[in-house]
């Protein structure tokens, strides 16, 4: 599956959620629980900003701004 | 607008332990997750539920109001006349020079995301902090391919061979963890006191470089639900009775919020509040000496509010350091003068640390429980 | 040692006035019962406006918005000065007329005002929805963090902790039972009166506030008939207010209540305050709230502040109803000149501290 991260195309599996995704690819997202919680991972997915990276999963041709 | 018998909110073991006991009623189970099982099990749930459950994934419930409504994010408003609330746990950090650098993750954290995508081959990870959770966190990493350099507990070896000593039952699920690390260094009484550009200085002054750093200081029981309730609260956690009912009725309560005792506890009490909830007279409820026990031989060593330098910040959200808020005396007085706690985690993370750092107690809870889009925030306050 | 002046309350309000008697000379004590700055000045806003709705209103904020200019480079930087300017904006072409109005009182005044008509609005504030027929821009009010305004105001000054329940003669007595002595003292306790038949009431507001958009607005923007809401006696209005603070987070107001004495959220005003607002900015409704709250505002009759002299080694600096913020600064002066004997700043009759009394001689 396929999804844009700052304007480039990655591909990541299944089930993956976009915090991994970040982390995978090389961007150093801030994050610390990574359970919904401090909120440090709000990024911009599909337009919407303050999405939690580390409770939304990536879905194919999802765009995540960081 | 859904309506079902009984809504559960979590979908952890406890969560998912007290789906299972109902039988013959509707059960909303609600979770913020994409998916069930809770940061213990995250996504390998090992509790199947009925037909009779309905799952909703990847919900917040920002407001509850009547008896009642629950108010979510993406899941629209949800009515049932009972509630169980299986709320769960967060972790506690403890902030040292660097714990806001990329890299440092919660240690179950770090697990959670393993379990949902990141690749940790040949990442080099120590695993530090505090509670059972940081062995099965190194458990989890190595079997995923990192490199576990070394786990560190702050509390002394003596403590945890008492501990083990009173709970032999605890010792095949140890000796096995033990077993998937084998070759990985143990360390007991040391913790991390800096991290900096992927160097990690721990206390005993050895110094590795790392990829990642997981890092809890065991964890706090998540009661904002129960508190807007209305719940008692006792010493932190919501009170219960024998049928884990809280104060407020028709609201069970089971899992990490009524104490910190893991895995057992949690489907135990989530199988009594099911029961409860349906009507049914659930079991005696188990001891609650684990729970002491647990806290006492993990409790926390007072050198760790030490660590924190003037300058390390304390709430991330609003990069609030500890020498701005030393010369405060109550979080109310913190939050109001320095911004403390007023960030998008509400407190949450900073809340827990300025309890162990200075003694403060949190304020009462309101809505919204979670950040939430000012239309559905409407919607929640035109329902009277 | 026994001060010539003791002010009960270190909102935002007593703070002012201890600065000013203390820069004055004056032997100054304050007396708290909660947190310095942790009531109305905490729960409100923090705007510094000027308000024309009426002469002693407009001579209060004029004088206030200039002070606050004035120690502006003096405060520190985590009370968050920005001079944002107000954009008060305008529904329809009536209210565009009120504009106008209002910018010739402004020009009479000597004060900063600049009338944008439609296309002018939507460039300075892009998510204000379409339809509206333009606005006033006032770029000479701000905005300030007040809770720690409050306190560097009173950085020299003592403050005791406790609850005064009682005024006794030549001081006040505290709830465990302890006399505070002074030489006068000052009333400046909100919406909390100490004093029985005091034309003071609570009027109850609310505010909810975003997460961090930065650049969303940039000005503190307000719909024009928001006077309508704050000067009428309605039991119950609500009023679109959004303030930028320079995270980027909104604050987004606001409600009157009167007769509620419940500081919890009332939910269907809420919904309203926030209807209201998605009015005006509609994409407002997509932004995440993390926090709502409310606060007691303290309403006088006639909407405007009772200072000066009450009775005997008595004085009162109370019922600044939404404008205790701004109006600290000016309500200082006059009382200052109240309590020594010098010429106020600006004629103190409109805001006799006992205007509302009955006459008995």
């Amino acid at each position: 599956m396929h999804v844009t991260i700052n304007n480039r195309d990655v591909e990541v599996r299944e089930n993956t959620t976009v915090l991994a995704a970040l982390w995978n690819n090389g961007i150093a997202a801030p994050a610390l629980c990574a359970m919904g919680v401090c909120m440090a991972c709000r990024v911009t997915i599909d337009g919407a900003r303050h999405q939690l990276a580390c409770q939304t999963e990536c879905k194919e041709g999802m765009r995540v701004e960081v | 607008m859904s309506k079902y018998d009984i809504a559960i909110l979590g979908a952890g073991p406890a969560g998912l332990a007290a789906a299972r006991a109902i039988t013959g009623k509707r059960v909303a189970l609600i979770d913020d997750n994409p998916r069930a099982g809770g940061q213990i099990w995250r996504a390998a749930p090992q509790i199947e539920i009925g037909s009779n459950i309905t799952f909703i994934a990847a919900a917040r419930v920002f407001h509850i109001t009547d008896h009642f409504t629950l108010h979510t994010d993406r899941a629209g408003i949800i009515e049932a006349p009972k509630l169980i609330l299986a709320t769960g746990a967060r972790e506690l950090f403890v902030p040292f020079p660097g714990w806001t650098s990329p890299g440092v993750f919660g240690a179950g954290g770090l697990q959670a995301l393993v379990k949902s995508g990141l690749e940790v081959k040949r990442k080099r990870v120590v695993v530090a902090g505090s509670g059972p959770l940081l062995m099965a966190v190194a458990a989890t990493l190595r079997k995923n391919g990192a490199k576990v350099l070394a786990v560190v507990e702050q509390a002394p070896l003596q403590r945890l061979l008492a501990f083990l000593k009173r709970y032999p039952s605890k010792l095949p699920q140890a000796i096995a963890l033990k077993a998937s690390l084998l070759g990985v260094p143990q360390i007991t009484g040391a913790w991390p006191i800096k991290f900096d550009g992927g160097k990690l200085t721990l206390s005993n002054g050895r110094a590795l470089d790392v990829d990642f750093l997981a890092c809890g200081f065991g964890l706090i029981p998540n009661t904002e639900a129960a508190r807007l309730l209305g719940c008692r609260i006792d010493d932190g956690f919501v009170a219960v009775d024998s049928k884990q009912m809280t104060s407020i009725p028709d609201v069970y309560c089971a899992g990490e919020p009524t104490g910190i005792g893991g895995l057992d506890k949690a489907l135990a009490e989530g199988r009594a509040a099911g029961l409860a909830a349906s009507g049914l007279t659930p079991p005696k409820s188990p001891s609650r000496a684990f729970v002491r026990d647990l806290a006492e031989t993990f409790r926390l060593d007072p050198a760790l509010a030490a660590l924190a330098t003037p300058d390390t910040i304390v709430c991330r959200c609003e990069d609030v350091t500890r020498e701005t808020l030393d010369p405060h005396r109550t979080w109310r007085e913190a939050k109001l003068q320095t911004r403390c706690g007023m960030g998008a985690c509400q407190g949450r993370i900073c809340g827990p640390i300025t309890a162990q750092l200075y003694g403060w107690c949190a304020e009462s809870v309101r809505p919204p429980l979670v950040p939430v889009e000012a239309q559905r925030l409407k919607i929640a306050n035109t329902g009277k | 040692m026994t001060p010539d002046v003791l002010i009960v309350g270190a909102g935002i309000v007593g703070a002012a006035c201890a600065r000013e008697l203390r820069n004055a000379g004056v032997k100054v004590a304050v007396v708290e019962r909660d947190l310095i700055g942790g009531g109305a000045t905490a729960a409100g806003m923090g705007h510094l406006l000027v308000l024309d709705d009426n002469e002693p209103e407009l001579a209060l904020t004029k004088l206030s918005v200039a002070l606050w200019h004035s120690i502006a480079p003096q405060l520190p930087a985590p009370a968050e000065f920005w001079k944002c300017g107000t954009l008060w904006v305008a529904a329809d072409d009536v209210e565009l007329a009120g504009a106008r109005e209002k910018l010739a009182v402004y020009r009479k005044h000597g004060l900063q005002a600049e009338l944008l008509d439609d296309a002018t609005l939507y460039e300075v504030e892009p998510h204000l929805r379409p339809g509206l027929a333009g606005g006033l821009r006032a770029p000479g009010d701000a905005v300030v963090y007040a809770p720690v305004a409050t306190r560097w105001m009173l950085a020299d000054v003592r403050v005791t902790h406790g609850r005064v329940v009682e005024l006794i003669d030549g001081g006040v007595r505290l709830a465990d039972g302890s006399v505070l002595r002074a030489g006068a003292v000052v009333l400046a306790t909100g919406a909390s009166s100490l004093i029985d038949g005091l034309a003071v009431r609570p009027r109850k507001g609310h505010l909810a506030i975003t997460d961090r958009y930065p650049g969303f607005a940039r000005h503190q923007i307000i719909e024009l008939s928001y006077l309508q809401s704050a000067q009428g006696e309605s039991n119950e209005s609500v009023a679109f207010n959004v303030q930028p603070r320079p995270t980027g987070q909104l604050l987004i107001g606001s409600s009157r209540q009167y007769g509620v004495d419940d500081s919890a959220i009332d939910d269907p005003i809420l919904a309203r305050m926030l209807a209201r607002a998605f009015e005006y900015m509609p994409a407002l409704a997509q932004c995440n709230v993390i926090r709502t709250w409310t606060g007691f505002r303290a309403s006088t009759p006639d909407k405007l502040p009772l200072i000066g002299k009450y009775g005997e080694g008595l004085y009162l600096a109370t019922g600044h109803e939404g404008l205790g913020v701004t109006t600290s600064l000016g309500t200082a002066k006059i009382l200052a000149a109240a309590v020594l004997g010098t010429p106020s700043p600006i004629p103190p009759e409109p805001y006799d501290a006992r205007r509302f009394c009955a006459r008995n001689d």
